[in-house]
């Protein structure tokens, strides 16, 4: 056995069971299973409304922050069950970190501070380590030589592509073992667009990365698994070339093809 | 193209809303002008210095800008951090709740209160029940409660401008509850929060009707020296010169109106500047 080769005792793998998650009495998710493989990008896709994001936010706990959510099943993180009632969701927050839609940098803070936020916010900042830690955060966000002459200028002052890598830096900062992404690039523009998706893609092995898409393209471009979630179900999850060239579903290869959505 | 008709009905309208901003400011400018002109004479350091006297020519309201001074900080004390706390409770945790939706309307109603029954309740609780007496801490007190709701009102409204994507950033991030709302949400709010909380403490600046309920003297010939002194406010001075018949009076009641302007002029300044510089260091 290669012994250079990268040790996968880093965590990140995600397994759901029959997750059945909505609002009030509307439900989202009917029964959703899944395995997530640990250091793997793993795309959702699906049209408006099927619920990839309400799927996405279940594995952070982020879903249950709206006042009329419901969720039932499970979510193991690395073996561990993710909704055990002894379990507060601040500590798996801080190992399954999550990147918004819309880049949302808080507007009070400078670079620095936006990128040290994840720390400073819970009183976990060593002063000695925090040069080194946004040197490095920014560093893997791909945004350090942009950056690095103006640290202390505001974190909205940068372009919306620029924001987007910040965020994923702040994100990166807390060290997690899973990045959740919420359709990263729908706000960027097309070369921001690529030089995120370069960025998901160095961070491949290092993290367990799930990216919510509408683009179709992009799930084939960073991705190596893929699911189709269609109202709700899941239809088919595989690896990535398989969905693309020859999915088992009629309904996967209509979507594809752009029959709907 | 515009008919003819249309365009006249823009002008009008035009016309009207013009009117609407310029009525108030005439009015407000003739006021001020007659004030000025009957109080300008009057205005000097000696008129700042000095304290009450029979004769009006050596009258001085500095126990009354002292006595206000002291009230605004027992106020801003008090009713800063009660305020901004319940608008805190009632904005970011109690949002659903029922207790939450009857205190929200209370507050509103509060607001509408007229100030002397908050001097009934500053006299009735904090002068007698709390045994205070007549002095400038039970004023403060009576004074903070009356601003209260409005430090409550103008916290929320600041606080509901904060998008909720930075609340779940932070969540996301891994942060409490509190340590998001500490670190997050308000500093985002702060410009907004400051600019109610001055706003609310120059509402206080200008109360006569609870001081006179409370008992406040009008006629003081000290400066307080404890939080159980008897004392005046600047407002209550002036009422005290304006019920005076001789004219000499009048014109010192005219100075102490233009010192009380220039205060809450400078204190609504500083909210408009605290406002701006907050914003500009996004």
């Amino acid at each position: 056995m290669n012994v250079e080769q990268k040790e996968p005792a880093r965590g990140g793998a995600i397994e759901t069971r029959e997750i059945v998650a909505g609002f009030d009495t509307r439900e989202v998710l009917h029964g959703i299973s899944m395995q997530i493989q640990p250091g793997q990008v793993t795309a959702l896709i699906g049209p408006s409304g099927c619920g990839k994001s309400t799927f996405l936010r279940c594995l952070n706990r982020m879903h249950e922050l709206v006042p009329s959510a419901f969720i039932r099943g499970s979510v193991q993180l690395d073996g561990q069950e993710v909704y055990d009632p002894e379990l507060d969701p601040v500590f798996l927050r801080r190992r399954v970190g999550m990147v918004f839609q819309k880049p949302n940098p808080f507007p009070s803070m400078s670079i620095r501070d936006n990128v040290l936020a994840g720390l400073t916010l819970t009183n976990r900042l060593k002063a000695s380590e925090a040069d080194l830690l946004v040197e490095r955060a920014l560093n893997q966000a791909a945004l350090w030589d942009e950056v690095k002459d103006r640290l202390k200028s505001p974190g909205m002052s940068l372009s919306g592509g620029q924001q987007q890598r910040l965020c994923i830096a702040r994100s990166l900062a807390v060290d997690p073992d899973v990045l959740l992404m919420d359709e990263p690039c729908s706000a960027l523009d097309p070369i921001a667009t690529a030089r995120v998706e370069d960025l998901i893609q160095s961070l491949a092995g290092d993290y367990t990365i799930i990216i919510v898409t509408h683009n179709m393209q992009q799930a084939a471009r960073v991705s190596s698994r893929t699911a189709f979630l269609l109202s709700g179900e899941l239809v088919e999850f595989a690896e990535t070339n398989t969905i693309f060239t020859s999915p088992r579903d009629q309904r996967t290869e209509d979507y594809i093809t752009g029959k709907f959505g | 193209m515009k008919k003819n008709h249309e365009i006249w009905y823009e002008r009008g309208f035009l016309l009207l809303c013009g009117f609407s901003v310029l009525l108030p400011l005439a009015i407000l400018f003739y006021f001020v002008a007659q004030v000025v002109m009957d109080g300008f004479g009057r205005l000097s350091l000696q008129f700042l210095l000095g304290f009450p006297s029979r004769f009006a020519e050596q009258a001085g309201v500095l126990p009354g800008l002292v006595g206000s001074f002291y009230l605004l900080l027992i106020t801003g004390l008090i009713a800063l951090p009660i305020g901004v706390g319940a608008a805190v409770y009632l904005e970011e945790y109690g949002k659903r709740s029922r207790l939450a939706t009857l205190i929200e309307v209370n507050i509103s109603n509060l607001a509408g209160v007229p100030s002397v029954i908050y001097g009934l309740l500053g006299l009735a609780v904090f002068v007698r029940a709390l045994g205070m007496g007549r002095s400038i801490l039970a004023g403060g007190c009576t004074l903070a409660f009356l601003v209260l709701p409005i430090v409550v009102i103008s916290t929320r409204e600041a606080l509901r401008t904060v998008p909720q994507g930075f609340r779940e950033a932070s969540a996301a991030l891994g942060a409490t509850k509190w340590q998001t709302i500490r670190g997050v949400v308000l500093p985002e709010a702060m410009p907004g929060i400051l600019t109610g909380a001055i706003l609310a403490l120059s509402r206080a600046l200008g109360e006569t009707a609870p001081l006179v309920v409370v008992g406040a003297l009008t006629y003081v010939t000290f400066l307080p020296n404890s939080l159980n002194s008897p004392f005046t406010a600047l407002p209550l001075q002036i009422y005290n010169w304006v019920s005076r018949p001789q004219a000499a009076f009048a014109a010192n009641a005219a100075a102490g109106i233009v010192v009380l302007l220039i205060l809450m002029l400078a204190m609504n300044m500083i909210a408009v500047i605290l406002r701006g510089r907050m914003q500009n260091r996004r």
